[in-house]
């Protein structure tokens, strides 16, 4: 995408959109058949913060990415086969099938990782993010992360280099109010997005039911960093409609406040902007795509144990 | 005693529950052990019984979750932090190893902390969740490492570790949380720390095993028995410090040793149960000490992988028939 373009066309920002749902969904209905080994944890709701975000970015810049991490993957360009088939354990997968969920990676595509560790990527980006102006290249990197992991130690040291160092980075809280049972009530201290000013760059928080704005903002974001100016935190705010993991009855949680961000669903929404003949050729497009990607996926061998690594 | 036939998690909470109403300095910290009772509800009915105060949820701050039991004990209580999977230890391993461990060299004063961990891969989380590192703590001076394989363990080693007066870390066991074994609901029952269990007796070959491993010692036993082996199976339940005397008794006597552990092999715990039978019992020995460990490969996410990875009963039972011979 040209660098002044800030929102992609209306249809492709709704075929990602539509991607990472209908690709979580049908994941989930293969975990509920037994079929997807290891634990799944879902970003039903939080499509927007990875759409919007990567439409800023071009194929050579990296991300790191997170347990909850499927949308971030599908939207920097991760192959939608070989995500299924390393959730589906199978040796056509990015990992051979053995690692599922957690530790996808593809660096071709930028994708430096999904990762099992809270706060594990904030460190990897900015040392990203320091590889990149060390080599004079105009890449940025992009660090996604729950409000959780704004407890660990990582996230301050991360902070605190990236911004003395100038680095182009733009660090992406997706504040989805939960970490695993507890709500971010107590577990995170004053607002996330005011941290960035004690350490002199810019903090944003945008609505993270709107892809436009989240786009908007990470092209500003990203703009930033490519110029070498430095980092910028943006809080996106989200919310998890799904529950930890796949099987957790989410029994913590305000039902009134998830239908309240289901009524804005920005998958909904990107629909609606589109004409009812394109929105359903999309529609046929992607699930023809995800049903081709598990039938493929099925037929693959499973993981073998000769290849442990 | 009366007994119950606890699961490994009920075991875990008795023995908090009890510690917890007879000293009021015992409090528990950690990543969402108050309200859900942890991930694995192991801490359920503690934040009920016991109040906000003793029992507090914590952010993702496994640096100062650790330290938090540092500076808390330094100050009189006798905290319990739990850091949910062993593989997150490693984001405080200042605070246990350089902190906690050097606490009582630097002041000469005690340091009353208990660290409850997770380990193994008994629960497909793959490679950053199922990892055992009982040796690097073993090898660190000022830190006592208990991991119990079973209920009663789990109840009487966390009873000990908390009424301790130096930093003990307590590994727990996922694969282990729903197993049961018959234990002593009676509140003065302990476990004593440094004092191994030998589960079995026998005269042919000394089986030292660890963690969720032992079971698959006793069943691998019990086969090799029905054919003429006769195997003595030996839990440290504690690995730091080891109790040597318990080991090298046995194996002068059987002059066969096989270890089994679910961490890998090199310059593990296993290796120091060897290099301790070389030693000890150099003169007796009458087969070279045999090793069944997990491969020495990441821990990976679909169950039958990670099965083909450690050691099970079958190549157990086929190792003790051939030390044997
Ligand atoms: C260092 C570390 N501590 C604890 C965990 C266990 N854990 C997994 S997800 C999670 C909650 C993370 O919350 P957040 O960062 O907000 O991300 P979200 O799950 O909401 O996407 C926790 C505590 C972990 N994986 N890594
Ligand atoms: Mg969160």
């Amino acid at each position: 995408m040209p660098d002044d373009v800030t929102s992609p066309p209306p249809a492709d920002l709704y075929r990602r959109l539509l991607l990472c749902r209908r690709f979580e969904e049908v994941v989930a209905e293969q975990y509920r058949e037994g079929r997807v080994p290891g634990p799944l944890h879902l970003a039903l709701g939080q499509e927007a913060t990875a759409v919007g975000v990567c439409a800023a970015l071009r194929r050579t810049d990296v991300i790191t990415s997170t347990h909850r991490g499927h949308h971030h993957c599908l939207a920097k360009g991760a192959d939608v086969d070989r995500m299924m088939a390393e959730l589906l354990g199978r040796r056509t997968g990015y990992s051979a099938g053995r690692n599922g969920s957690m530790h996808i990676a593809d660096p071709d595509v930028g994708l430096l990782g999904t990762n099992g560790i809270v706060g594990g990527g904030l460190p990897i980006a900015t040392g990203a993010a320091f590889g990149l102006q060390v080599q004079g290249r105009d890449d940025v990197a992009v660090c996604f992360f729950g409000e959780g992991a704004t407890a660990t130690g990582n996230f301050g040291e991360a902070l605190n280099l990236a911004a003395l160092w100038a680095l182009p980075v733009v660090f992406v809280c997706e504040n989805n109010r939960f970490a695993e049972l507890t709500p971010s009530s107590t577990h995170v201290a004053g607002e996330v997005w005011q941290r960035a000013e004690a350490y002199g760059f810019p903090g944003v928080r945008v609505d993270g039911g709107d892809v436009h704005a989240v786009a908007a903002a990470s092209h500003e974001a990203v703009a930033r960093a490519r110029a070498g100016d430095g980092p910028t935190l943006l809080e996106v705010m989200t919310y998890r409609l799904s529950g930890h993991y796949v099987g957790d009855p989410a029994e913590y949680r305000d039902e009134a406040e998830a239908q309240a961000w289901r009524d804005r669903d920005a998958v909904v929404r990107a629909r609606a902007d589109l004409a009812e003949t394109d929105a359903a050729a999309i529609d046929d497009e992607i699930e023809t795509l995800l049903a081709g990607a598990v039938e493929r996926a099925l037929a693959a061998p499973a993981a073998d144990p000769e290849e442990l690594g | 005693m009366t007994t119950r036939p606890l699961k490994f998690w009920q075991g875990v909470n008795q023995a908090l529950h009890q510690e917890m109403e007879r000293d009021e300095k015992v409090v528990l910290v950690g990543e969402d052990v108050g309200g859900p009772g942890g991930p694995y509800g192991v801490t359920r009915n503690l934040r009920a019984t016991f109040g906000p105060n003793r029992v507090r949820d914590t952010p993702i701050s496994e640096a100062t979750i650790a330290g938090l039991g540092v500076g808390a004990a330094a100050v009189g209580l006798r905290p319990v932090v739990e850091l949910m999977f062993f593989d997150f230890c490693m984001l405080a391993m200042d605070q246990i190893v350089n902190q906690a461990a050097k606490y009582r060299y630097f002041t000469g004063r005690s340091l009353p902390l208990t660290i409850r961990t997770m380990s193994g891969s008994g629960g497909s989380y793959g490679a950053q969740h199922c990892q055992s590192f009982e040796a690097w703590f073993a090898a660190v001076p000022g830190l006592t490492v208990v991991m119990p394989s079973n209920a009663r363990d789990a109840k009487g080693l966390l009873k000990s570790a908390i009424r301790s007066d130096d930093p003990t870390l307590v590994i727990e066991t996922f694969g282990l949380l729903t197993a049961r074994r018959d234990t002593p609901v009676d509140e003065d029952f302990l476990v004593p720390l440094g004092v191994a269990e030998t589960r079995r007796t026998g005269d042919d070959v000394t089986v030292v095993a660890t963690g969720r491993m032992v079971d698959r010692a006793l069943e691998a036993a019990e086969r090799a028995a029905a054919d003429g082996v006769s195997v003595e199976v030996i839990d440290p339940r504690t690995i730091a410090p080891l109790d040597r005397a318990t080991i090298v008794g046995s194996v002068s006597r059987t002059g066969r040793l096989v270890v089994v552990q679910e961490a890998p092999a090199p310059f593990s715990v296993a290796a120091e149960v060897c290099a301790l039978a070389v030693e000890e019992c150099f003169g007796r020995l009458r087969a070279a000490p045999v090793r069944l460990c997990a491969e020495f490969a990441n821990v990976p996410t679909p169950q039958d992988l990670v099965e083909a990875r450690v050691p099970g009963v079958d190549t157990i039972h086929a190792a003790l028939l051939k030390v044997a011979e």
